[in-house]
């Protein structure tokens, strides 16, 4: 396939905007049970919302540049029942909106009471609403993820992994960034996202070079024989049918050779796992300068922007079959 | 339940595109707007095509064999194409089985070229949405034409009857009638989409005898032994007799 910045810059931010809310609500969670120190609403939460809701909305407006019409976007929230990219679009801005909302609770201190669990622990306003921003951004994740595992002939996509790729990976850079973050607004909690930060982006390495064994395995279910029906083993295309390109010549290949994509490959493990994990472990002793902290958040995510163009380039679509020769 | 569709004989196909730009022609020239042509004398031409001409060569030298290879919409009787559409412009229609695409719904998130897994759906750079084979729709019902009129452009422009077009739930149609009789087959057949197009394959006409069949073994000249020859010079009745 060919990959479309659009959607790369799309499913990366939003990843992170997803991961950090993810890494703030954990971090309330835990001290919603006393584990960790309790953050000032304001200056943490408040905050960091606003940040995850900074990529977000970055994500969204990349999102506009890959539609054709995007004056007609609000009909593709259209078809939840049967589409996944509708219900990507109806999910994403209900998560943007709690989130919104869950910063807007921190910031203005509307803390309300609504329950109390048995240890005496008060379950206010923010909890319930960080728990449903919660269970939107792993729906998010997997509305996303779904909208390639689908197809199933695109192989490379079809798989189980993709889902927990995109969780994992978008994981990894929100807590990383979440890292980068406490250095900045709550320096005591910066062992806590770190240790978060290095374990989610090693299981997403184990889970990427998972999903890039399987495929580097995958055998083609379609064959030339079966495009056209002819059964002979040998059957070569003269012409395509037309010299210039076309939407078919354009939009299903990468367009670069085979060693590029190699060393995109390696560049991506490189950059999104090995390079981060070294510059996170340094935030594990709790007091890392932030420009390292810095570095790791930028290098991981450029990282996650080549494996996403791996990502798609990789993916070999059926029709690529009817178009092999000009002439 | 009707299910309208092509079935297209590559035995019969000679590839001369009569077929792509006819397509070409009435498709640009509809109500539905022109297929865009970017640089058409330039020097990188490109266009939006609902229906193309392909050909392979089948073999290894010298046993070679061109195959041309008509490609449009196959309007899947499963498409996957349709349900992943965010907007619900891409649509099967339920009275004849034609999918197609609402222009004025489709935003152009190109994801049900995606799911296509032959590749028959074209983006238009002009309009920003996405195109496809209609099966001539606004001919097939348009009462002011006659009937013979009212088939798709393709169908009435191929000059060798390559292409039928027909009914394949009817099992009384044309194209049942071929599919059924000259083994028409479906493409790609692994994905589950249950193309309503068939193709028909090459068929070669060949001569099965063998040697008695063609010289009898049970001639009664052969039983009886060669007759003696007349000499040139002696009177003759040509093969009826031989003194």
């Amino acid at each position: 396939m060919h990959p479309a910045f659009s959607v790369i810059f799309l499913t990366t931010l939003i990843g992170v905007g997803q991961g950090l809310f993810l890494a703030l609500f954990t971090a309330q969670s835990y001290a919603l049970f006393d584990l960790l120190p309790r953050q000032d609403s304001h200056a943490f939460y408040a905050h960091g919302s606003g940040i995850a809701l900074l990529f977000l909305i970055g994500g969204l407006i990349a999102s506009f540049f890959h539609l054709g019409r995007p004056e007609r976007a609000w009909r593709s929230a259209t078809q939840w029942r049967t589409s996944w990219l509708s219900r990507e679009v109806i999910v994403l801005p209900a998560f943007m909106g709690m989130v919104f909302l869950y910063g807007l609770v921190h910031l203005f201190d509307i803390k309300p009471v609504l329950a109390t669990l048995p240890g005496g622990i008060a379950i206010d306003l923010t909890v319930v609403i960080g728990t449903l921003a919660w269970l939107l951004a792993f729906m998010l994740y997997g509305c996303t993820a779904m909208i390639y595992a689908c197809l199933r002939f695109l192989r490379e996509w079809h798989s189980s992994l993709t889902v927990i790729n995109y969780i994992l990976l978008g994981g990894a850079s929100g807590f990383t960034l979440a890292t980068l973050f406490a250095a900045i607004a709550a320096p005591e909690l910066v062992r806590f996202f770190a240790g978060w930060a290095v374990i989610i982006t090693l299981l997403g390495l184990v889970s990427r070079v998972a999903s890039l064994i399987r495929n580097a395995r995958l055998k083609p279910k379609s064959t030339l024989q079966s495009a056209i029906g002819i059964k002979h083993p040998k059957i070569v295309q003269t012409t395509q049918g037309f010299m210039g390109g076309s939407f078919n010549t354009r939009e299903f290949f990468h367009g670069k050779s085979a060693a590029f994509l190699r060393s995109i490959k390696w560049i991506f493990l490189l950059l999104a796992f090995v390079v981060p994990v070294l510059l996170l472990a340094t935030g594990l002793s709790g007091s890392a300068p932030v420009e390292l902290l810095i570095l790791a958040f930028v290098v991981q995510y450029l990282g996650l922007l080549a494996e996403r163009w791996f990502f798609f380039a990789q993916a070999n679509h059926p029709q690529n079959l009817y178009y092999q020769a000009i002439g | 339940m009707t299910q309208l569709a092509l079935v297209i004989d590559l035995n019969v196909c000679v590839g001369c595109q009569a077929c792509v730009t006819s397509c070409k022609e009435w498709n640009t020239s509809g109500a539905a707007g022109p297929l865009v042509d970017q640089n058409p004398y330039g020097k990188d031409p490109t266009g939006t095509f609902f229906n193309r001409v392909q050909t392979f060569e089948v073999g290894e030298f010298p046993n070679t064999e061109t195959v041309h290879f008509p490609k449009s919409c196959l309007h899947c009787e499963d498409p996957p194409c349709v349900p992943v559409c965010p907007t619900g412009a891409s649509y099967k229609r339920k009275e004849d089985g034609i999918v197609l695409v609402d222009y004025d719904k489709c935003i152009g998130c190109k994801y049900c070229s995606w799911a296509c897994p032959y590749g028959m759906r074209e983006f238009d750079e002009a309009q920003k949405v996405m195109k496809k084979c209609t099966l001539c729709v606004d001919r097939l019902y348009d009462p002011q034409m006659t009937a013979e009129e009212r088939r798709p452009a393709c169908v009435r422009a191929c000059p060798t009857s390559a292409r039928l077009y027909g009914d394949i739930h009817d099992p009384e149609s044309e194209v049942s009638h071929a599919i059924r009789e000259a083994g028409g087959y479906q493409l790609m057949p692994e994905w589950g989409a249950s193309p309503a197009n068939h193709y028909l394959p090459r068929r070669k006409t060949k001569l099965r005898l063998r040697a008695d069949e063609i010289e009898r073994a049970d001639n009664p000249l052969k039983v009886d032994g060669l007759l003696p020859k007349p000499g040139k010079s002696e009177p003759s009745l040509d093969d009826v007799t031989s003194w």
